[in-house]
């Protein structure tokens, strides 16, 4: 394990889509970071149950998926394309299932690979299955066995990437969220799921040693997304919203100290930081994840993506086709319009991304402190803190000042109601000791550890 | 003795230390339990409800409300039970098989609680069997279920189904939500009631049990 503690990427403009200073080079030869954006889809089944029985209707709905989503790219002349699997939970729980449909999807793309020399390559994204134990075990047990298994059977298939939205910490998170608690919400990402995180990704990083694929990348989806998806709803506040993305770059970096070495999930919004501080390539979504859920960074997203992804679409059928097809038509003209900016050289890549950029960070605080500035500063702020925790408040810190600052100089609107909660969030921060025993001693006599295993987390 | 009315302030405030003192008082003085529910602390919560629905409260001022309440509550149930009153209804409450969200359900939990419902909470990734079992074992009236992914959706048909097998259906009356919930789909798989959001829960519970 290798801490970050310089930026790879200092200057903001050197913070945008299409260019990394650590690309990755797949197997058939897609340089993702190397000038050349590319289009990353993801899927999942429509209304059904996975069971025994239906298996034979999942394995055809998954060869539907893939061949339409691949003669699609081919007839749109994509230069190459990133295929996500993300696997339902019976699929992790039962890892021939999830193995096989690897498998199908690989043919899939052999096939094409062989008559129309389309570069692909494939994430695998198994659940994390640990969750479905209450308390969780995260570090023993079937159910992390059986994840682990999906893992080494996909990545011997074939699966070059693999990837994982885990949850440790989220015990906490949830209740941390709906409470707005920003300290309990320091202490799940940067306590327990920054130890969960080295913990899970020094096992993933062996097992795919030892099948020569690579680590690509993890997100805090279960908490930064949560956040965002709750504000969309206005259930909290934007501006913790914002201010809890900033902190879960802190858990979300210990996969690449661990080995990883991108392409970073698509669900990962906070990607600009990581992508700031360890110079690996990033997948991002934004407005094509809408399938999914809804969000404030539709545009914004995409200004330091490396592939641009759709997030899930359900196999469904669309006027214009089955959804996938549909959503990987749209996910190729976006890169196509990225690749142009690119090869016009930086000034016209730089302008686009101001637009994308400008599209939405005057309008929220989730997109303002994800802005290229904000970005490197929350990034400087962590790779400068001595441990997680006080990188953790060092994020949320930044984050509120620069919120504050935007707002005072007219730059972002927040909602009024919402301004009193940047000193609360300030505040409570500001509570956190120093030193990580004594916080981590503070936590643990107001937390309900009945929700979690202690031990798993080394508390 | 202080004025009720700093009750209601108490649980609209998200107060309870506040709200239990009130409460012991009230007791004590001889108020009738039922009377502090009804016209205090009940209006008091549907004004949180109110306030939330119209973007005045976030989430955390609507939980600390719903635990103001239920602080109070605490004091005032064993009274309740002992006069042979009943709650509401007793609602066996979780996120179905297969599915592991549970920050809707939890809301929801919160919010019936801050209605006066008595919550069994079955947690996540819940069988029909444990369903069926809160009903046979605990009395649920309401059997309330979430999912928030559309391949877990099948499984409310799943329980539904299960619960007439199991002979428990005519019990009990079933309320469905989740993010790619409809009433459509509440109605196709034969649920009494469907909620939107969380904040419209205990309108749905009032109306199936009415």
């Amino acid at each position: 394990m290798s801490r970050f503690t310089h930026l790879a990427i200092s200057n903001p403009d050197d913070l945008r889509f299409g260019v990394a200073p650590n690309p990755l080079t797949t197997r058939r030869g897609l340089t993702i970071g190397g000038a050349i954006v590319y289009p990353e889809l993801n899927f999942t089944l429509p209304p059904m149950l996975v069971d025994e029985k239906t298996m034979p209707e999942v394995r055809g709905q998954y060869l539907q998926i893939i061949t339409g989503a691949l003669q699609r790219a081919v007839e749109l002349e994509a230069p190459g394309l990133v295929i996500e699997f993300e696997t339902l939970p019976p699929m992790t729980e039962n890892p021939a299932w999830g193995i096989e449909l690897t498998q199908i999807l690989l043919d899939a793309m052999e096939t094409t690979h062989a008559k129309h020399g389309l570069k692909t390559v494939l994430r695998i994204t198994p659940n994390d299955t640990r969750e479905m134990e209450r308390p969780p075990r995260m570090r023993s047990g079937k159910l992390y066995e059986a994840m682990l298994e999906t893992f080494d059977g996909c990545a011997a298939a074939g699966a070059e990437l693999l990837s994982i939205e885990s949850v440790g910490g989220k015990e906490v998170h949830d209740e941390a969220l709906m409470m707005c608690d920003i300290r309990s919400v320091i202490f799940a990402l940067c306590v327990m799921g920054v130890r969960d995180m080295r913990f899970l990704w020094t096992e993933l990083d062996k097992l795919a040693r030892k099948r020569g694929v690579h680590c690509a990348g993890d997100t805090a989806c279960g908490f930064g997304n949560t956040a965002m998806v709750l504000a969309e709803q206005k259930m909290i506040p934007r501006v913790f919203a914002a201010v809890v993305r900033a902190v879960s770059a802190v858990r979300t970096l210990v996969c690449y100290e661990c080995g990883a070495v991108g392409p970073g999930k698509d669900c990962g919004y906070e990607n600009p930081i990581l992508k700031a501080i360890t110079g690996f390539p990033m997948a991002m979504e934004g407005k094509t994840a809408a399938c999914a859920h809804l969000s404030p960074l539709g545009n914004i997203a995409a200004a330091t993506c490396d592939t641009w992804s759709n997030e899930s679409v359900q196999n469904i059928k669309l006027l214009g086709g089955m959804a996938p097809t549909v959503y990987v038509e749209q996910l190729i003209y976006d890169c196509r319009l990225m690749n142009l900016a690119l090869a016009d050289g930086r000034d016209a890549a730089l302008l686009y991304r101001k637009w994308m950029v400008n599209s939405d960070a005057p309008l929220d605080p989730q997109a303002y402190v994800l802005t290229p500035e904000s970005s490197v500063a929350i990034a400087k702020a962590i790779v400068n803190a001595p441990t997680s925790v006080a990188a953790g408040k060092a994020a949320a810190l930044t984050a509120v000042r620069l919120l504050r600052e935007a707002h005072t100089d007219g730059r972002l609107k927040i909602h009024p109601r919402e301004i009193s909660w940047l000193d609360r969030i300030q505040n409570s921060v500001e509570t956190i000791p120093s030193s990580e025993p004594e916080f981590i001693g503070e936590m643990m006599s107001v937390l309900d550890t009945s929700k979690f295993v202690a031990a798993d987390y080394e508390l | 003795m202080q004025d009720l009315k700093a009750l209601h302030e108490a649980v609209l405030n998200g107060d309870a230390k506040t709200a239990k003192a009130v409460t012991e008082q009230a007791l004590a003085a001889g108020i009738e339990p039922l009377k502090l529910v009804q016209e205090y602390m009940m209006p008091a919560m549907a004004e949180v409800g109110r306030r939330f629905e119209c973007n005045e409260y976030f989430v955390p001022e609507l939980l600390l409300a719903a635990r103001a309440m239920k602080a109070a509550l605490e004091l005032i149930r064993p009274l309740l039970v002992a006069s042979g009153a009943k709650p509401a209804a007793r609602v066996a409450l979780g996120t179905v098989k297969g599915d592991l969200h549970d920050i809707g359900k939890n809301l929801v939990a919160a919010m019936l609680e801050g209605g006066g419902y008595e919550v069994i909470d079955l947690g996540v990734n819940v069988s029909p069997e444990q369903f069926i079992a809160a009903i046979k074992e605990k009395g649920a009236n309401i059997v309330a279920m979430s999912a928030l992914l559309t391949t877990t959706m099948p499984s409310m048909k799943t329980i539904v189904e299960a619960l007439k097998q199991a002979g428990v259906r005519q019990q009990v009356k079933i309320l469905v939500g989740g993010a790619p919930i409809t009433q459509k789909y509440a109605d196709e798989i034969g649920a009494d009631g469907y909620s939107e959001s969380a904040a419209g829960a205990v309108a749905a519970a009032k109306k199936v049990l009415a």
